[in-house]
């Protein structure tokens, strides 16, 4: 069994970023960038199910600029088996990057998908459920558990009033939550042995996808911040604001 | 142009949040719609007609939405859209429609827009990135607008007023993509998380699912307010869940927000700054949650909420 996981080159979540003078976007120049942490855990739980002997191969997957090989570096580090980069430098929107991976999954047949639930940066939360249905298989998006039985998986989703489980026949689309897993370290010893696993790169005019932006992002800027209120001397104090001033109780 | 609303439900209810949908539709001007799809959930139907500045509720009754899959959701609101020329099509940000939406995206292929929380016409909006940290006006000439709307950026339409007519629509084929094995819904007698006027969240501080019960309880059940967590008190097995609040859980806005014990990561703040009145009790007064909160009080939360809740008794 094949798994493929797309993974995504996002500034560190430790960075605080900061919008360009111009509203033109978030700098990124000099900022470090790390792989998606949602897609970290869709890594490890990929990697956990070959170990397990449930899967015989893990394919990590990248679309963007040539940096991104860094990331599926990462990938492979942690127990990847190969890696491929769709190569290109133009901004990719998430319905362009559905488009690419369901062309690679066409040429590599997986029997199933794990990506991120969302990107750190856009936090579209989109990809995966369009790749599910781009290639009309069926969907488990925010999975914290998965339990594969031959060819039937199922996946237990974190949803607003709790949990549920889904039945799903393979070949289908997962999308990774937070308490799916939590990934390893790559160890150095793993980290130098990722250098010679294969990266294969696709140039992405290669595949035959139209992924021109299709919505434009005209302005960024900073919410408004929030002022600190007062300190209160005690739960009296505290009280009698609460009822006298902000009259909320 | 038409809007259709996606109608959040369980058969038998209809989501509080589907009103704040409304109230984003009502945003894009023209006649707004409600897909009311389910298994035996007309009472669903009558209760959506009745809300305020629905123009039809179309009711599709049939097993293939008992449990609201995404896959077959997503045909049958597709197929609504081809035959009814919706030139927009609005689900809440919440776990059902952001599982929903971008696969009705997908199958009209139009790019869908997440999370919106401001709309200036049809294809301006505002949605926030970078866990809120900034925020991005967004331009969309697609033919058919999909957005998720974040349900704390629009107020409520009202409940009742309006006299929609119900329509009944054709089912489409049960695609067999995939089935609901079982639910494990928390049940709580509280309002909830994501609708309440009033919420008590409590973190690490608490240090035990036990104390988190028996200091926050009482306060919640006083003030009448629903309980949530922070992503440590989740992680550690204070609270499933869906008690969460952060950008990776819940966001809330509700008039007024205690956080107990709950140092302020940012992820947290994401879930609440836009709470109107904003309380902090924690022991540590560098603790990042007093720089918003507008009412914070240093000290050991194990004293000074159950003195809030006595005091809040008499």
């Amino acid at each position: 069994m094949k798994i493929l996981v797309p993974v995504k080159r996002v500034v560190d979540y430790n960075v605080k970023v900061r919008v360009r003078g111009d509203g033109s976007g978030v700098e990124l120049a000099g900022v470090k960038m790390a792989i998606n942490p949602f897609d970290e855990i869709a890594v490890e739980e990929a990697v956990r199910l070959r170990e397990a002997s449930m899967a015989t191969e893990v394919v990590a997957v990248s679309c963007g600029p040539t940096a991104c090989q860094e990331t599926l570096r990462t990938a492979l580090a942690m127990g990847a088996d190969r890696a491929i980069l769709v190569e290109t430098d133009a901004e990719l929107q998430p319905l362009a990057v559905a488009k690419l991976l369901k062309a690679v999954a066409d040429k590599e047949q997986p029997d199933l998908v794990i990506c991120g639930k969302q990107a750190i940066d856009d936090d579209a939360n989109q990809t995966g459920q369009i790749l599910a249905a781009l290639m009309g298989r069926g969907q488990a998006t925010f999975a914290s558990k998965l339990v594969l039985s031959g060819r039937t998986l199922e996946v237990t989703r974190e949803v607003d009033g709790g949990l549920e489980t889904l039945a799903l026949e393979l070949p289908a689309v997962v999308t990774a939550d937070l308490r799916l897993n939590e990934p390893r370290y790559a160890t150095l010893p793993n980290i130098m042995k990722a250098k010679k696993k294969p990266l294969e790169v696709l140039p992405a005019g290669a595949l035959g996808v139209d992924v021109a932006p299709r919505l434009r992002h005209t302005r960024h800027a900073e919410p408004e911040a929030r002022k600190a209120g007062i300190r209160v001397a005690d739960v009296a104090e505290l009280v009698s604001r609460l009822k006298n001033e902000a009259k909320v109780i | 142009m038409k809007t259709l609303v996606i109608a959040e439900h369980d058969n038998a209810a209809l989501a509080p949040a589907t009103l704040n949908v409304l109230a984003a539709a009502a945003r894009l001007g023209g006649e707004v719609d409600l897909l009311v799809a389910g298994q035996d959930c007309r009472a669903v139907a009558e209760v959506a007609a009745a809300v305020a500045g629905v123009a039809r509720v179309i009711l599709v009754d049939a097993p293939a939405y008992k449990d609201q899959l995404a896959e077959n959701l997503a045909a049958l609101v597709v197929a609504q859209v081809r035959t009814k020329s919706y030139g927009a099509v609005l689900a809440a940000a919440s776990a059902f429609g952001k599982n929903l939406a971008p696969r009705v995206a997908a199958l009209l292929d139009v790019a869908q827009v997440s999370d919106v929380v401001s709309i200036t016409a049809v294809g301006r909006y505002v949605r926030p990135i970078y866990a809120g940290n900034v925020l991005v006006s967004v331009e969309s000439d697609e033919p058919v607008q999909v957005l998720t709307v974040r349900p704390t950026s629009f107020d409520a339409v009202a409940a009742t007023g309006g006299a929609a007519t119900v329509e009944e629509a054709q089912a489409e084929a049960d695609l067999g993509l995939s089935r609901l094995v079982g639910r494990a819904l928390s049940k709580s007698e509280r309002p909830e998380l994501g609708s309440a006027a009033i919420v008590v969240s409590g973190g690490r501080g608490l240090g035990n699912g036990d104390n988190y019960q028996q200091v926050l309880a009482p306060l919640a059940d006083r003030l009448g307010a629903a309980l949530g967590a922070s992503r440590a008190a989740v992680d550690a097995g204070y609270v499933p869940n869906d008690y969460q609040v952060g950008q990776t859980g819940k966001i809330v806005a509700p008039g007024l927000y205690l956080a107990v014990g709950i140092s302020g990561a940012i992820q947290h703040l994401a879930g609440m700054k836009d709470s109107k009145v904003i309380v902090a009790i924690n022991k540590d007064p560098d603790a990042p949650i007093f720089q918003v909160a507008d009412y914070g009080l240093v000290g050991d939360l194990f004293e000074a909420v159950p003195q809030l809740t006595a005091s809040l008794a008499s």
